[in-house]
């Protein structure tokens, strides 16, 4: 009895590892596979097009002319200003959570601000094209229209339907979807600073931004950074709830922020199903193609400056 | 451990033993085009509980159900755009129309109420091109005289989603206007020069409810539901004409189905005729590999086309004229097995 059970373990032991081992494997076969499947359904565009779609400036699939640059843009730009948002505004909510709330707010701010993370994408945009788009039409945009209106760049900048639709919306629903993650991921790597480290320095008389500044923020800027990663990589790839209130103009692109946009994952999402084989599909795949190129460079910048931080941390000691 | 052992064992035989029974249950599927989806949907439920039969139909959209049927992964496909006669022949499908619908333009003006407005396709053609910009532009107001119209900017809102919505609605603005054609064409997703894009007819009706001076256009059973602002449009016979079921039926009967299926219903002649009207369509191989599926997909359709008209009124689709039905059931003797036999007797 006493053999047999060893021998079970053993060969459970081995069937864990294989199953361990595999399941790593099998990822890694899965991303190349969807590389390789990215790329074939993208071919007959990128040799129509190379990489002269990347700064193409139109999107018209009855003449069968495409090129990216609208929808390149507006994923940068609206991923831009949610990280723009969301980033201080995380800290903020992470710093009060740890150093400042009284004990008895913690727990229920905590879970409030996860069951943010919880709501489904689709509410956030149906909230903001029928809620917030109007409000920042009325509170935001035309204020700052008849304010800077004359205004060389800036004026620009805020021209566009007095809709509430655009990057600015967009960039802004995005902000308030990726908060709860930054913020709890910071939370979380906040609250494992040793105490030992922190109260040494309020012993030698440190105020509270001094101490998250000088000695949290150094000693969890890996987790924190993580945190970032984490959601740019949701804000890049957000679909639902952009294409509720970016405006869907795939050819015009301005510099304004409220001008009807477009995002890739918009685009594809809308135009997918009624694509017509050819060059339509293959083009909307090239975008999809380039959204995965940014996300892997995001990555590969986030764990370079990793590295770079990681370098300076010898120096400074 | 022994036990976990086992009990997933019996989990997976359970499991690998009822997924084998729902396939082979008596089914037919198809898969398409979205704006018939509710119909068909309702239509295939009906039909399961007067039969026993089971019909499944994916809403997938017009392309894909297009994609679906030329590899046969389905049983029929549905598509809101014909097919080309050379191209059914080249593809070995046929098709045959099952409803038809209307496509209205809504507006929000203010002071204008529903249906008071007046829009030929040459004024919309330009509206939509961004050449029209305000609502008390000449050319709108010598439509509408006596109508009072307010100096404010026309909002343009079409659809951002491919769809055989916006496919119609450019195939009327080709054939009325000139302009139109030469620059920006038909198509379910087309290069459009201005304008907001909403997703589906809910994302275009949000928009030009929210916004003063808007137009946008949805189909007809969506603007009536949601009691939307409609405009009249002026057909080719010169008429303004309100869109209605009567309307929607005067512009399919003058198309000639007895000589192809392939009839598109955008600006047709007659006093009566609505002019964005269109029609869904089914497709079929020609030559069935599973005659005996093909049967039991065409029996349904031959049920719905004599038990499904109220069912298709009360969702605001308009049925095919009887006399259109005979044709249609007539020319489902070309769908053979290979060895050339009619699949239905």
């Amino acid at each position: 009895m006493r053999l047999n059970l060893n021998i079970s373990n053993a060969f459970a032991d081995r069937l864990f590892s294989l199953a361990a081992r595999g399941s790593a494997l099998l990822t890694l076969v899965l991303l190349l596979g969807i590389i390789v499947s990215l790329v074939m359904g993208a071919w007959p565009a990128i040799r129509e097009y190379g990489p002269g779609f990347l700064t193409h400036d139109a999107w018209d699939p009855v003449r069968e002319d495409f090129g990216g640059r609208v929808m390149i843009h507006g994923t940068l730009a609206t991923s831009f200003i949610a990280l723009l948002i969301a980033v201080p505004v995380s800290f903020g909510i992470a710093l009060f959570l740890t150093e400042l709330s009284p004990a008895w707010l913690k727990r229920p701010l905590g879970t409030a601000i996860e069951l943010l993370a919880a709501v489904p994408s689709i509410v956030y945009g149906m909230w903001g094209l029928m809620v917030f788009g109007p409000v920042l039409a009325q509170y935001v945009q035309q204020p700052m229209q008849s304010l800077l209106g004359d205004v060389p760049f800036l004026g620009a900048l805020v021209s566009g339907p007095p809709v509430g639709i655009g990057i600015l919306s967009a960039g802004i629903i995005l902000s308030i979807m990726v908060i709860p993650f930054i913020a709890s991921v910071m939370r979380d790597v906040f609250e494992v600073t040793p105490p030992l480290l922190k109260e040494s320095a309020y012993g030698l008389g440190a105020t509270t931004w001094e101490v998250v500044w000088r000695v949290v923020l150094p000693y969890t800027k890996t987790g924190v950074l993580g945190g970032i990663m984490l959601g740019l990589g949701r804000a890049l790839g957000e679909t639902m709830a952009v294409t509720f209130v970016i405006g869907n103009m795939s050819q015009s692109s301005s510099l304004s922020l409220f001008e009807p946009a477009n995002s890739i994952t918009s685009a594809l999402a809308n135009e997918f199903a009624e694509a017509a084989p050819g060059l339509h599909q293959a083009s909307l795949i090239y975008l999809g193609l380039v959204l995965f190129l940014i996300t892997f460079t995001v990555l590969i910048c986030s764990k370079l400056l990793l590295m770079r931080l990681k370098k300076g941390e010898g120096r400074r000691a | 451990m022994k036990q976990l052992i086992l009990a997933v064992c019996a989990a997976a035989v359970a499991l690998t033993s009822i997924i084998p029974t729902t396939m082979a249950a008596d089914s037919v599927t198809g898969a398409g085009a979205s704006f018939p989806a509710p119909l068909y949907t309702r239509w295939a439920a009906d039909y399961n509980k007067a039969t026993g039969h089971r019909i499944n139909y994916q809403s997938v959209g017009s392309s894909a159900g297009l994609k679906q049927i030329e590899v046969k992964t389905v049983d029929f496909g549905a598509s809101d755009l014909p097919l080309t006669d050379a191209a059914l022949r080249e593809k070995g499908l046929i098709q045959f129309p099952t409803v038809v619908g209307g496509i209205v333009a809504i507006v929000n003006i203010p002071g204008v109420a529903p249906g008071q407005l007046k829009l030929n396709g040459q004024v919309l053609g330009d509206i939509y091109l961004g050449k029209i910009t305000r609502w008390n532009d000449p050319a709108i107001v010598a439509l509408n005289s006596g109508l009072k119209l307010p100096d404010i900017a026309i909002a343009v809102v079409r659809r951002a989603d491919g769809s055989g919505t916006s496919a119609g609605f450019t195939n009327y603005l080709s054939k009325t206007n000139a302009e139109w054609k030469e620059k920006v064409g038909e198509g379910a997703v087309v290069s459009w020069p201005t304008g907001l894009g909403g997703k589906g007819n809910e994302g275009v009706a949000a928009f030009v409810a929210r916004l003063k001076g808007a137009i946008g256009y949805v189909e007809y059973a969506y603007a009536k539901r949601n009691k939307l602002a409609h405009a009249q449009l002026q057909n080719r016979a010169g008429k303004f004409v309100q869109p209605s079921e009567a309307s929607f039926k005067a512009a399919a009967a003058t198309a000639e189905w007895e000589k192809s299926f392939h009839q598109i219903l955008t600006d047709q002649p007659g006093d009566e005729s609505w002019p964005i009207t269109s029609a869904t369509f089914i497709l079929m191989h020609k030559i069935q590999d599973k005659p005996a599926q093909a049967a039991a997909t065409l029996n349904f359709f031959e049920w719905v086309f004599e038990n499904g008209d109220a069912q298709a009124a009360s969702l605001e689709y308009i049925p095919m004229p009887s006399a259109v039905k005979d044709i249609i059931v007539r020319s489902w003797q070309s769908v053979t097995d290979i060895s050339g036999k009619a699949v239905r007797p």
